[in-house]
């Protein structure tokens, strides 16, 4: 009793025990991120499936070692068993409307390992600015970028972040969204904007992306190739939101074309037409897609594999989300989750008691939601409020 | 960071005409004190440049201003801020030394082409080789602490060879440097240049403040130091210090050790005297005053944990229940402990006045103790608690008055109808109808400030800068005498979800809104004009 420690036997390592290989490889909506967690007198194993789950579980170890007030470190006798119960926990960084230096993104990815999200959704372009350095359209940054040569992120960087990611178990979906919020990209890639017209005469604005010309597909086609060999996801989110057709009703070439393809009055038919295209272009780039909700709401042609992405509060969002999976697709939850809209006070709270199976539909529905993604809009958040905004 | 200007102000050439922007014609020489304000005469139409001006980044908006399109170059390796011939104060006034070594990094420290030999290249531009300061009145007040009717007027004028810059007292001197360094700027080849101008200016309102609450989150030392620079940038010029509060007491007390060794967070969450001081320092060398707040009665849970028997014991019937209420108002020792607390109060910060709180007492507690209830009868008070209140706020006023103090207080003490000194300091929160309070108040004849519209930790979404922006506040049903007693105004940060880890975006750059509309004329009030200028003026001070 005498030479009793006040604290068990020393423990000298962690075993740390993957069954199946796959240390270069790539996360993915798939990987298995199960982990058993045992720790008892002497004996400490961490043993998982895939390396994704060593990597939750190493988190969770370090979250059980505590320290009492003599300094030293200890652990509790433990068992646990864990794994996510949704494949896609993701969060959104907007580097369009404030470019965010590489250093806040990392360190965003962080803090995402520590919280035990797996998917860097990167909201990279969008109107007010174009940072992607393309190597195929190199003036798309050169004119888009606040500036080009310090609010870009070159090839360089973003495979910084790739890789960065992956250390941690993170997937990054970038997004370029079309054909609306791309005003940023007409500087450096004339035409593809449809100019809108004030009577008889263009207004010197311009509006989404236009759908009518053979250009415009040939431009995406060829961005969406490098973009789809920059980033090793299996998925790319293509956007597709808040298209305003003012422009497009505007325009008298694109009233022609209405005419022609026989969608009378009905824009959104328009928006499909391009929308069904590009989709077509990247599947045959071999890649699946994740979509807002109007490209869904809109009722344009998708495959069967498409994520839908219920982001608007105007409908319930459960409404939305019953729909969408009764549709058959995929359905990832962010309506409730947009953290830019800050308020006074434990919001926490609010994000917290969400539940995103809250609707109604049937079981094969309710499996068909993948997840969620809690939103950072960059409206007014850059590197001097992110972190303490976001977390 | 600041003052690296990324955006190129003045381009050559592309300046248009003459601007004037008379909001308040100011005669020559610099009255004492901060006239109020005269009804003024329109401003002149002002032509808009089509490219950048130097005005688009003056923040807060100066009462007179006017620039040329003429203008002068600036040599980093060459410059110097000095003292003027005449100025009552030289190079033994430590605060001016300091401020210009300050101004000088602010201006040119971003720039590595400062200590180089470069030959002024193309520019034909004339040379400004010079600001001098000068000090007018006799006693410039390098050493001593501001104050609320300290002279914080001064006159600019920027032509070549070099420009001047007069001020009564330091303090006016002190806000000119900060417009004269908003005025130089860089352009597109690296140069710094500032445009001719004259510029009149001093503040609408005495007090403009911020106050920051150590107590809810400790806040380190270096949030509140890096505050005070933010809010020099913005023409601040009161921190009010709320120190102490119920969930922690981190003034470490000279008298009684006690009070933060057991009701600070922990040891390392405290303001030593030390810490004090150099805030005070820090503050003075921007001509920033300093007025901490002991809330009393309410607000005092921290105060027991050190201070066994100063708080009241609420009671269940006729058993304490261990938990405790506002300070105990009935016992002597109360008043023992409070006239040594604020003795050294009064001494450890040099201000005129002290904040004494008095807000939010909640009266169960005391209802509940039978003490209490009796002393109640005794006074002849009947179940009237806010005449405890007011008996338990009276004698703190007393003690502190005796220490030669002013003192501050919240308005329910006003509300609540305590016996105040003429010269106390109302300051009215409570949103609801702040505008009849603001005419309550200064219709009893009491000086008041508002702070009501602006509790910044009241976050939303968007740019509720507008909101602050907007607010005017003298705009109260009230005469003209009454209209002279509203003195100021203070944006607050309340701590319950603000630490060092989000404190600066929070408050900055939203209070600079509150920062203009506190000391530019009351016609400013352009929300187009004004995010031009914020914008850039935010830039600056990152």
């Amino acid at each position: 009793a005498e030479n009793e420690q006040p604290w068990g036997t020393p423990c000298t390592q962690l075993l740390v025990f993957v069954a199946t290989p796959g240390c270069d490889g790539f996360p993915s909506l798939d990987s298995k991120e199960g982990y058993k967690l045992s720790v008892s007198e002497g004996f400490l194993l961490l043993s998982a499936d895939a390396v994704w789950g060593a990597l939750r579980g190493l988190e969770t170890f370090s979250q059980l070692v505590g320290r009492d007030e003599n300094g030293t470190y200890y652990i509790n006798k433990t068992e646990i068993v864990d794994f996510p119960r949704f494949p896609h926990r993701g969060l959104l960084l907007d580097t369009s409307r404030h470019y965010l230096p590489l250093r806040a993104i990392l360190e965003t990815l962080d803090v995402m390992a520590y919280n035990k999200f797996n998917v860097f959704h990167w909201h990279i372009v969008d109107d007010p600015s174009f940072p992607y350095e393309s190597l195929t359209f190199p003036e798309l940054s050169k004119q888009g970028a606040f500036n080009a040569m310090t609010h870009v992120y070159t090839a360089s960087d973003v495979q910084t972040v790739i890789e960065y990611a992956r250390l941690r178990g993170i997937r990054v979906i970038a997004e370029f969204d079309t054909p609306g919020h791309t005003l940023s990209w007409g500087p450096g890639a004339p035409g593809l904007l449809t100019p809108c017209y004030l009577g008889k005469d263009p207004s010197g604005t311009y509006g989404p992306i236009n759908p009518i010309l053979n250009s415009t597909y040939q431009f995406v086609t060829s961005l969406f190739q490098e973009v789809s060999s920059v980033f090793p996801d299996f998925f790319l989110h293509l956007g597709g939101d808040e298209v305003d057709f003012t422009c497009w009703k505007s325009n008298p070439k694109i009233r022609a074309f209405m005419k022609e393809m026989g969608f009378g009055e009905d824009y959104k038919k328009l928006e499909s037409f391009y929308i069904q295209r590009l989709l077509d272009i990247i599947s045959s780039l071999g890649k699946g897609y994740i979509v807002w909700q109007e490209v869904f709401d809109n009722g344009v042609k998708v495959r069967p594999d498409t994520i839908i992405h219920v982001w608007k509060n105007s409908m319930p969002y459960p409404q939305e989300m019953a729909n969408v999976t009764k549709a058959g697709y995929r359905a990832l939850l962010s309506a409730p989750w947009y953290l830019n809209h800050i308020s006074y006070g434990q919001d926490w709270m609010a994000a917290y008691q969400v539940e995103p199976l809250k609707f109604e539909g049937v079981p094969e529905q309710k499996d068909r939601v993948i997840g969620g993604e809690a939103c950072m809009w960059g409206e007014y958040v850059d590197a001097t409020n992110l972190a303490p905004r976001l977390w | 960071s600041r003052r690296a200007m990324g955006r190129a102000m003045g381009l050559a050439g592309v300046l248009v005409g003459l601007f004037l922007v008379p909001a308040v014609l100011v005669s020559t020489s610099l009255r004492h004190g901060a006239p109020r304000a005269e009804p003024a005469p329109e401003p002149a139409e002002r032509e808009l440049a089509s490219g950048a001006v130097p005005e688009d980044s003056l923040w807060p908006l100066p009462q007179w201003l006017r620039t040329s399109r003429r203008q002068l170059q600036l040599a980093p390796a060459r410059f110097q801020l000095v003292h003027g011939a005449g100025s009552s104060a030289g190079p033994a006034c430590g605060l001016l030394q300091d401020a210009f070594r300050r101004y000088y990094e602010y201006m040119f420290g971003q720039s590595r082409r400062r200590r180089g030999r470069r030959p002024l290249g193309a520019r034909a531009d004339p040379e400004l080789s010079q600001l001098q300061v000068v000090i007018e009145s006799r006693d410039p007040g390098c050493h001593s602490y501001p104050h609320l009717a300290s002279n914080e007027a001064y006159h600019l004028t920027v032509t070549e060879p070099v420009a001047v810059l007069k001020a009564n007292e330091v303090w006016g001197a002190l806000r000119g440097l900060e417009t004269f360094s908003q005025l130089v700027h860089e352009d597109d080849y690296g140069s710094f240049l500032v445009n001719e101008s004259e510029i009149n200016d001093f503040p609408r309102f005495a007090h403009r403040g911020i106050l920051l609450d150590t107590s809810r989150h400790y806040l380190p030392l270096k949030s509140i130091l890096t505050n005070l620079d933010a809010m020099a940038f913005n023409k601040f010029n009161v921190l009010h210090w709320h120190i102490v509060d119920d969930q922690s007491f981190p003034y470490q007390s000279i008298y009684f050790p006690e009070l933060s060794d057991k009701g600070a967070y922990s040891y390392n969450h405290i303001y030593t005297p030390t810490d004090i001081r150099l805030v005070i320092e820090y503050a003075r060398l921007r001509g920033i005053r300093v007025i901490p707040e002991f809330d009393t009665p309410g607000h005092t849970q921290s105060w027991g944990k050190g201070q066994k028997g100063l708080l009241t014991p609420c009671y269940s019937g006729e058993q304490p229940t261990g938990s405790f209420g506002p300070v105990n108002p009935i016992l002597n020792t109360t008043y023992n402990f409070m006239t040594k607390f604020f003795k050294e109060i009064s001494s450890v910060f040099p201000d005129a006045y002290i904040h004494l709180g008095g807000d939010e007492v909640n009266f169960d507690c005391w209802k509940s103790n039978p003490e209490v209830k009796e002393f109640m009868k005794k006074q002849g008070f009947g179940i009237d608690y806010a005449k405890l209140e007011s008996y338990y706020i009276q004698k703190i006023l007393n003690i502190v008055s005796s220490y030669d103090k002013g003192y501050m207080v919240w308005q329910e003490v006003f509300d609540n109808k305590a016996q105040l000194k003429p010269e106390t300091v109302v300051q009215v929160w409570m949103e609801n109808n702040y505008a009849h309070e603001l005419s309550s108040v200064t219709g009893a004849g009491f000086t008041a400030i508002l702070a009501a519209p602006w509790y910044l930790d009241y976050i939303s979404y968007g740019q509720d800068w507008k909101k602050y922006y907007s607010v005017e506040p003298l705009n109260f049903p009230g005469s003209e005498k009454q209209k002279k007693l509203l003195i100021g105004g203070e944006a607050c940060l309340w701590g319950e979800f603000v630490d060092a880890t989000n404190l600066t975006p929070r408050l900055w750059p939203r209070a600079s809104a509150v920062g203009e509309r506190l000391w530019s004329n009351w016609n400013v009030t352009n929300l187009q004009d004004a995010y031009k200028r914020l914008t850039n003026h935010r830039c600056r001070m990152l």
